[in-house]
């Protein structure tokens, strides 16, 4: 068993596994028990400022996108930040944390826009022991509606600014959350590091409508037969998030800025995921959402076994993937692979043969007997048969090797690397004219 | 092939080599990896799921199948063997039908359990073949003594090392195993897996095995109580219980247990003689199979002869199927009378019975059938306990962790009071005999 022992941002916590802020870490009853179970850490629900709390709907907060079999694949809320007082709230997390020294416990926060607004909740915040601070610049519905939540994460001088005071009146890490809803991810991941965040994190929901009732015409969740837009989240939101990870750890201006991974991790391959790409660590809330505090063990049994295979630390794994991940100009245009069918496995079904001959490259045929097969004069490895299949496995990509006739080509592949910003294809290309 | 299944009387060879090996052949093929991946699929990961409490070891079944799921079948493995060492062999013999894949809420909601079984095999089968997976504490300088290297004994035997303890287990048979070895049916646990099974096993060190070596012959339990600072006893139930019918000393009139253990033993099929007519009489686990290995040997007809009705029948609703897809015939509400021929047995007489005021009754009315061979599986019993041990209904009797009458004595498996005779209880009592002989003597 490979320790997993974390470090981020000189916070340690047993494994790199936190709970995102949301209804799992509402309270203290949940964190007990979350950490119970073996979660290293949480990130508390959102607090807003002294007052009366916010209040939430009284009808269904959640919609759904569902997979085979009822798999959720992607939840989406039109919850708000806490709706329990500050202060209830304030005295959990300090006796959570004097009981569990050893796990993360981190304190989400969101108030108006001014800076006296922040400088009253951080030193509350601060005597309650938590070891940071992370900044909702991400809740899409209802808050932002009110200047807060991603309507600062949208605007990158906003950002750059409340962190800045943060930074000013609290002397523990300070972790900017940041929103998807944006075009450039790298932007607000500049302005929270040009504002002295010790880290970003990411991704909180993405805006959505999950679905709608064909009956009322309402948009679901629906409340009295309206619905707003929520926040998606879940493993479908997975690439998106990776995506932005990516971005922002490859990003020369934000390069070594440390980024806490969230969206859609549900297993130990999606954490490892992450990791590889430049998390410290993870935040999981639909996982846990869907089926409890216990899912966090599978998470730490297949990382662990998972670096023992590889003979590698968490340290190593983390940002492993980065300098792997380019732009698509850079991609080697003479790297040739093409798909093979292993007929032991294949069952016959034929999703191979519909995709590639309705949408693709008409490359695979199908004989009277159901026999389906490559033909690599039309396949140009796009992977979709791959994708497609319903068995694992039997539909490959193999490389052909340097010198080997590509068929459809019609040419030796050649052994060097080349990429389109030498292509002659390419007029960027094309030496400038004498 | 030098015999038919029509040749009269007992006889061996009755089928070819390739039948016998098609027909004994692993029951349940394991699953590829395609089919691991989506039956794990199928488990909603429930809470404290019903399938976990009706494990008699505590399996979490749910945590098991999600590692399946997400590619780490070792990780699976090791939370499976954390709680039940003998893991692999439950994955095979449990009656899954009416343990933990009853219990799946899938079988409530489709008729169709999670197969957890399969999975399980799945998952075990991947590390058994890779190094022993345990480690053992800090040595103790304990020493325990474990009579019976059956499923029970394993157990406890394991789980005693893995806490530092020093063990010796003393086994009356030559080889390690209990029933696992001698009495499971082939079809089962096949290309020898019971022995592979107990090398991995004590691959975790501090265990010696002795051989042939029974408890109250050489080695008397008050030499053991003296020497060591724990006994366990695990030795199962050796004896049978008897027909009490009239001919019941013929030829061809056997325990079934006994059949069965050669067969297990066989190194040949085709060596075994079987009878033409076979009939068996019982209603549980060994009356099914021996009638099922019986038929597979190439008997032409055989008949399992249960005296009540088929709903108080022993053997799970699965096994009666598969006795009935092997071309068994069941026959209810028959006990047998005695047992006719010249020297050897050729037909039994069988009375119909009725539940009458005073229990169970003959109707008078008899009938006989063709019998060349007889096994009586009618019930084991505990033979050749050692003296001075309180026993309840005829077995060792043991309170909730396994402790005997006696000072430093523990019990359990088929040996002791409690729980059904399955190998699956067998290793929870074992292994949590371990741990109060731990907690007492650490
Ligand atoms: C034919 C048959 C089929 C079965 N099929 C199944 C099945 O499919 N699934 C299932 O769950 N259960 C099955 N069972 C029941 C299961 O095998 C037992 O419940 C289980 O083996 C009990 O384990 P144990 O360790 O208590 O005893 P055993 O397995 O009986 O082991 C006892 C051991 O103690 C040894 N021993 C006995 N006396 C002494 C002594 N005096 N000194 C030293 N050693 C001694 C014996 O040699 C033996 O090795 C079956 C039983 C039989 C008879
Ligand atoms: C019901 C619900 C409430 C949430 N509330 C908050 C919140 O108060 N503060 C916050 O920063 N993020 C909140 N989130 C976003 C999550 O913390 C997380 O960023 C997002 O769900 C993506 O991770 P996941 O795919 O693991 O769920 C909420 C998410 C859900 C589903
Ligand atoms: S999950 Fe619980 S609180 Fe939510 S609607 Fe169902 S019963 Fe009510
Ligand atoms: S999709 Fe896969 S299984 Fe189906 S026909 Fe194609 S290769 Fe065979
Ligand atoms: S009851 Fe069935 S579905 Fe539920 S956890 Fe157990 S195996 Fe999975």
């Amino acid at each position: 068993m490979t320790d997993l022992t974390s470090d981020f941002l000189g916070i340690k916590s047993p494994n790199p596994f936190w709970l995102a802020s949301a209804p799992p870490t509402d309270k203290e009853y949940n964190v007990r028990r979350a950490f119970e179970a073996g979660w290293g850490g949480v990130v508390w629900k959102t607090l807003g400022e002294e007052g009366p709390p916010v209040v939430n709907v009284n009808g269904p907060r959640y919609g759904v996108i569902y997979g085979a079999d009822r798999r959720v694949l992607g939840i989406n809320n039109i919850e708000l930040i806490t709706d329990r007082p500050l202060q209830t709230n304030l005295e959990e997390i300090a006796a959570v944390k004097a009981d569990y020294p050893d796990r993360a416990v981190i304190v989400s926060i969101m108030v108006p826009c001014e800076e006296a607004a922040w400088k009253a909740i951080l030193p509350r915040v601060a005597e309650t022991g938590a070891d940071g601070i992370e900044l909702n610049f991400g809740c899409p519905h209802g808050m932002s509606e009110r200047g807060m939540g991603s309507a600062v994460g949208q605007v990158p001088e906003y950002i750059e600014m409340v962190t800045r005071w943060c930074k000013e009146h609290y002397d523990k890490p300070v972790i900017v959350k940041l929103t998807p809803n944006i075009t450039d991810i790298r932007y607000p991941a500049r302005a929270a590091h040009n504002g002295g965040a010790d880290a970003v994190s990411l991704i909180n929901t993405v805006s959505s409508i999950t679905s709608v009732n064909l009956d009322n015409f309402s948009p679901e969740p629906s409340i009295d037969g309206k619905g707003s837009h929520g926040g998606y989240c879940g493993a479908a939101v997975k690439p998106i998030a990776l995506n932005m990870v990516a971005e922002i750890a490859r990003d020369p201006e934000t390069a070594g800025l440390p980024i806490s991974g969230i969206g859609g991790v549900t297993t130990w391959r999606d954490a490892a995921e992450f990791l590889a790409l430049g998390a410290g660590n993870v935040q999981v809330c639909t996982a846990a959402m869907t089926y409890g505090f216990k899912v966090v063990q599978e998470m730490i049994s297949g990382l662990s076994d998972y670096l023992d295979d590889k003979g590698m630390t968490l340290p190593e794994l983390i940002g492993r993937s980065v300098p792997n991940v380019t732009d698509w100009q850079y991609l080697n245009l003479n790297y040739v692979t093409k798909a093979r069918i292993d007929q032991e496995d294949c069952i016959k079904c034929g999703r191979c043969y519909a995709a590639c001959e309705d949408t693709s490259h008409q490359a695979i045929t199908m004989s009277a007997d159901r026999v389906f097969e490559v033909q690599d004069d039309e396949c140009v490895a796009c992977n979709l048969c791959v994708n497609v299949c319903p068995v694992e496995g039997c539909i490959t990509m193999e490389e052909l090797a340097p010198g080997a006739m590509d068929q459809r080509t019609g040419k030796p592949v050649e052994p060097d690397y080349a990429n389109w910003t030498t292509h002659p294809n390419n007029p960027a290309s094309r030496p400038a004219a004498e | 092939m030098a015999n038919t299944p029509f040749t009269p009387g007992i006889a061996d060879q009755r089928l070819s080599a390739e039948d016998l090996a098609r027909n004994f052949a692993d029951l349940h093929a394991p699953y590829d990896g395609h089919e691991a991946a989506v039956a794990a699929d199928r488990c909603y990961f429930c809470h404290d799921a019903p399938c976990v409490t009706a494990c008699p070891t505590t399996i979490d079944i749910p945590l098991f199948i999600r590692q399946i799921s997400t590619g780490t079948p070792e990780a699976a493995a090791k939370t499976i063997f954390e709680q039940n060492i003998l893991g692999g062999m439950c994955a095979r013999v449990c009656p899954t039908e009416t343990l933990c894949e009853e219990a799946c809420v899938r079988e409530a909601a489709e008729g169709k359990p999670v197969e957890i079984g399969r999975l399980q095999r799945f998952a075990t089968d991947t590390m058994m073949a890779k190094p022993h997976p345990f480690s053992r504490a800090a040595p103790t300088g304990k020493r325990v003594a474990v009579a019976g290297a059956g499923p029970a004994g394993l157990a406890c035997a394991h789980r005693l090392a893995m806490h530092g303890h020093d063990v010796v287990i003393f086994d009356a048979r030559p080889k390690p195993g209990g029933l696992n070895e001698y009495g499971i049916a082939s079809y089962k646990t096949v290309d020898g897996f019971a022995q592979a099974e107990v090398d991995w096993l004590v691959q975790i060190g501090g265990i010696a095995i002795r051989r042939d070596a029974a408890i109250g012959d050489s080695v008397g339990l008050d030499a053991l109580v003296a020497e060591f600072d724990a006994v366990f006893l695990g030795i199962g139930l050796a004896g049978v219980n008897a027909l009490r019918a009239d001919g019941e000393d013929k030829g061809g009139v056997r325990d079934a247990v006994e059949f069965i253990a050669d067969l297990r033993q066989a190194d040949d099929l085709s060596s075994l003689g079987v009878g033409r007519n076979v009939v068996v009489i019982g209603g549980g686990m060994t009356a099914v199979d021996a009638a099922v290995q019986a038929k597979l040997l190439g008997a032409e007809s055989v008949t399992i002869a249960y005296r009540r009705g088929q709903d108080r029948m022993g053997a799970s609703g699965f096994e009666q199927d598969l006795a009935a897809q092997k071309g068994v015939r069941i026959l209810c509400n028959a006990q047998p009378v005695a047992v006719h021929g010249n020297g050897a047995a050729q037909e039994i007489e069988l009375e119909y019975t009725r539940q009458g005021a005073g229990g169970l009754e003959g109707t008078g009315e008899t009938f006989r059938i063709a019998a060349d061979q007889v096994f009586k599986a009618i019930g084991q019993r505990l033979d050749g306990a050692p003296q001075g041990l309180a026993l309840e209904g005829g077995k060792i009797q043991v309170d909730a962790n396994g402790r005997t009458s006696m000072a430093k004595v523990w019990a359990g498996g088929d040996c002791a009071t409690g729980g059904d005779d399955l190998t699956v209880t067998a290793v929870a009592e074992g292994r949590d005999a371990a741990e109060d002989i731990h907690a007492t003597i650490a």
